[in-house]
């Protein structure tokens, strides 16, 4: 390859923006904050882009790739382990490092208007743009270790985004919540590292990959434990069962957070970092299929909550853990270009989605509760055709984005024996679920009658309708690749697909299947929220247990709040705090303080300010060292039958 | 004539004398209430030291004890100077020299 590609900018130079904007931004202007914030994205795009001209054939071509730029320093040299800061360029990370920060900048444009009149614009923009430093760490990183590094920043981005309201008490909970749910998913990655670093000696991505190539039969065992500990990461960070519960409290965030890091990439880096691991996933069958399990249920699951919720961003928020399922699942089953697909597509489709949610909740004045909403259609044309756009690649209606990815992932799953069957069903009853409430939400904001207060309307500025319409395009036409050659593309990162079918065509009908599953969900979305709008209140009094259950999220949050937050807290105050803290704790330092003030008491009495006392003690003194010099204390003790062994004596 | 004094004097009663001067100064140091005795106690003690200083500088030989006498001496001047000053300035607050009454640390 001739000439660097300059990949360390790419993390850096949203840092240099995060530093401008979080030490200086309070002073600077507007504007100039806006130029920072923008900049910083748009340029590492750039050299993104730079980098990605092979893909066209404009630059070195694709042969070259991996492409590594290490750190002439090194990070960690201690004994046989070294770590660098190595950066590498693969297929997966170019596609990866495009959606990132392509629909990172687009973001970053929309939140210019949807920011412009809240407090804390520039720390808003600094918080995002170190969000864009680490999440491009995460997806450059050449070694686990660093790409650990990433992962904890962007949960730390994360966590001060929910947080940014953080005058409102539940924003600020949130932010703890996810923070903390992600401490107990990153345990799991952590001992995976740890392990990971015991059994291979290094943790370069490439180095594992060549000891495992070198040694084929090498299945199982350490090699499960190890998948496992990563996808317990994993699971943390993309809101997969059991770890999900932060993803639908993060919406405290403002929109656009939810759209860039809560929908269309922090979330999928355990996705990502499964496809970055995969030939260790590869060597464990067991791990693989418990992933794909995971995937598929929480898909499944995310789906049924997802239709009775009333805020518009919630509804999103348990859309987004129902399609990072289908991702997982796409990983369980070894397609992982299928899991990557979805990614891209999902990007696409859930950040216009959020994007467009934001729209409308900008232009009604705060308002999340669907049911407040509806008629829109009329007053934001824009709005609505870009949302309708995304509503239907999601669905995995064709030809939009989603259907291609979605489709993929299925029929992947289809081919995998028996139980990938039982997995391809669930996958479509959740799409049937999916498209179910997603024309939900379709009809019930944009459709029927307006029920809310006949306010005024703000008017969507063009910088949030620009990366909207762009957004909406890449939602009709980003599946268009076709997985075929999308995987074929990524096939020297993540392998060959390896399953095909024998069957002729089973491929274009479980397509068929798939679409009309999701026809079928947009028909029952439209008969009860359309043609008879009173049908979903009646089906709720039919069914009180079933609508309260699905209503109250499956009380996961009780049972978590009953057997883990309360034990732990009462633990917390009853023995760490009142035992430990202050009865031991306490009780020594309040044993020392009563030490010192008795033997104070006591010793007090010498300062007498009497100056012949003092001059008693002080002759006293002197006589009793003379006493000690003089005296031959070890003949005198010898008569006593005490002899002193002291060297020197 | 110092060697006459030596062959006559031994050296143990300048140094039992030089005890004697110093516990005499101990002791008045001790007992008496007056101030400036008690400050004349402590001239007497280091001229008791003195004394064997000097004593033990001529058995020996060694000049060292000669000179250390000599920074003695200048050092008690000093504080001959500075107490007294001290203790007239203590005079005219407190209308008193008695040690005990001196108890307190301010004036």
């Amino acid at each position: 390859m001739n000439g660097s590609l300059y990949l360390w900018l790419i993390p850096l130079l949203p840092f240099a923006g995060f530093l401008l904007n979080g030490i200086l931004g309070r002073w600077f202007p507007k504007w100039a904050v806006t130029t920072i914030g923008l900049l910083a994205p748009l340029a590492a795009f750039g050299v993104v882009l730079n980098a990605a001209k092979g893909l066209i054939g404009l630059g070195p071509g694709l042969a070259s790739l991996p492409y590594v730029e290490t750190c002439p320093v090194g990070w960690i040299n201690v004994g046989s382990l070294h770590v660098g800061f190595s950066l590498v360029l693969d297929q997966l990370s170019l596609v990866m490092l495009l959606v990132v920060t392509g629909v990172g900048f687009l973001i970053h444009i929309y939140s210019v208007g949807y920011m412009s009149h809240e407090e804390g614009y520039a720390r808003y923009f600094s918080f995002l743009n170190l969000f864009l430093f680490f999440m491009t760490t995460l997806v450059l990183a050449g070694n686990v270790l660093l790409m650990f590094v990433g992962w904890e920043g962007v949960g730390l981005a994360s966590y001060l985004l929910i947080g940014f309201y953080f005058k409102r008490n539940s924003a600020a909970d949130a932010g703890k919540k996810a923070f903390i749910v992600n401490r107990i998913g990153d345990f799991g990655f952590l001992i995976g590292i740890f392990l990971l670093l015991a059994n291979f000696g290094t943790l370069s991505f490439s180095e594992i990959g060549a000891k495992l190539a070198a040694s084929p039969g090498w299945q199982g065992g350490i090699l499960t434990v190890i998948a496992l500990c990563l996808l317990a990461g994993a699971t943390g960070k993309s809101a997969q069962l059991p770890l999900y519960i932060w993803l639908p409290d993060a919406m405290e965030g403002p929109t656009p957070v939810s759209a860039l890091i809560h929908a269309a990439t922090m979330v999928t880096a355990g996705v990502y970092m499964i496809a970055r691991t995969h030939v260790l996933f590869d060597h464990a069958p067991f791990a693989l299929g418990v992933v794909a399990v995971v995937g598929a249920a929480t898909a499944l699951f995310a789906a049924t909550m997802g239709l009775v919720q009333n805020d518009i961003k919630r509804v999103l928020a348990y859309s987004t853990i129902s399609q990072l399922g289908y991702m997982f699942l796409g990983c369980g089953v070894a397609a992982y270009s299928a899991a990557i697909f979805h990614l891209m597509t999902h990007a696409f489709f859930k950040g216009l989605l959020f994007l467009a949610a934001g729209s409308v909740i900008h232009a009604i004045g705060g308002e999340q509760d669907m049911r407040k909403m509806g008629g829109l259609w009329k007053k934001m044309p824009v709005t609505f055709a870009t949302m309708t756009a995304a509503v239907f690649a999601i669905s995995g209606i064709p030809p939009f984005a989603g259907f291609f990815s979605k489709d993929a992932i299925l029929y992947a799953a289809y081919l995998q024996g028996p139980y990938g069957k039982a997995l391809w069903f669930v996958g479509v009853v959740t799409a049937l679920l999916t498209a179910l409430y997603m024309f939900r939400l379709w009809y019930m904001t944009f459709l029927g009658k307006p029920r809310g207060e006949e306010g005024h309307h703000h008017a969507t500025p063009a910088s949030m309708l620009g990366p909207m319409v762009i957004l909406g395009l890449l939602s009709i036409c980003g599946g268009w690749i076709g997985s075929e050659h999308f995987g074929a593309y990524l096939a020297p990162a993540l392998g060959e697909m390896k399953l095909r079918s024998t069957t002729p065509h089973l491929e274009l009908i479980l397509s068929i299947v798939a679409v009309l599953v999701a026809l079928e969900g947009w028909l029952i979305a439209d008969k009860y929220y359309r043609r008879k709008p009173e049908r979903p209140a009646q089906l709720a009094a039919a069914l009180p247990g079933g609508y309260k259950l699905l209503a109250n999220k499956y009380y996961v949050d009780e049972f978590y709040g009953a057997t883990v937050v309360k034990p732990l807290l009462a633990t917390s105050r009853y023995v760490l705090e009142w035992v430990v803290d202050v009865a031991i704790l306490g009780g020594a330092a309040w044993l020392l303080a009563a030490i010192a003030t008795f033997s104070g008491a006591v010793l007090q009495r010498w300062q007498s300010g009497n100056l012949r006392s003092y001059a008693a003690w002080l002759a006293a003194g002197a006589a009793a060292v003379l006493l000690f010099v003089v005296v031959p204390w070890g003949a005198v003790l010898a008569n006593f039958g005490i002899h002193l062994s002291m060297v020197g004596h | 004539m110092s060697s006459f004094l030596a062959q006559q004097v031994p050296v143990t009663w300048y140094l039992l004398l030089s005890a004697a001067l110093f516990s005499l100064g101990v002791a008045g140091f001790l007992i008496k209430r007056n101030l400036i005795t008690v400050f004349m106690s402590i001239e007497l003690m280091l001229n008791a030291v003195n004394l064997s200083f000097v004593t033990f500088a001529h058995e020996w030989h060694a000049v060292k004890g000669q000179i250390f006498v000599f920074f003695v001496m200048m050092v008690a001047a000093a504080e001959a100077a500075v107490g007294l000053a001290i203790i007239i300035a203590v005079f005219r607050a407190r209308s008193t020299l008695a040690v005990d009454r001196i108890d307190l640390m301010k004036l």
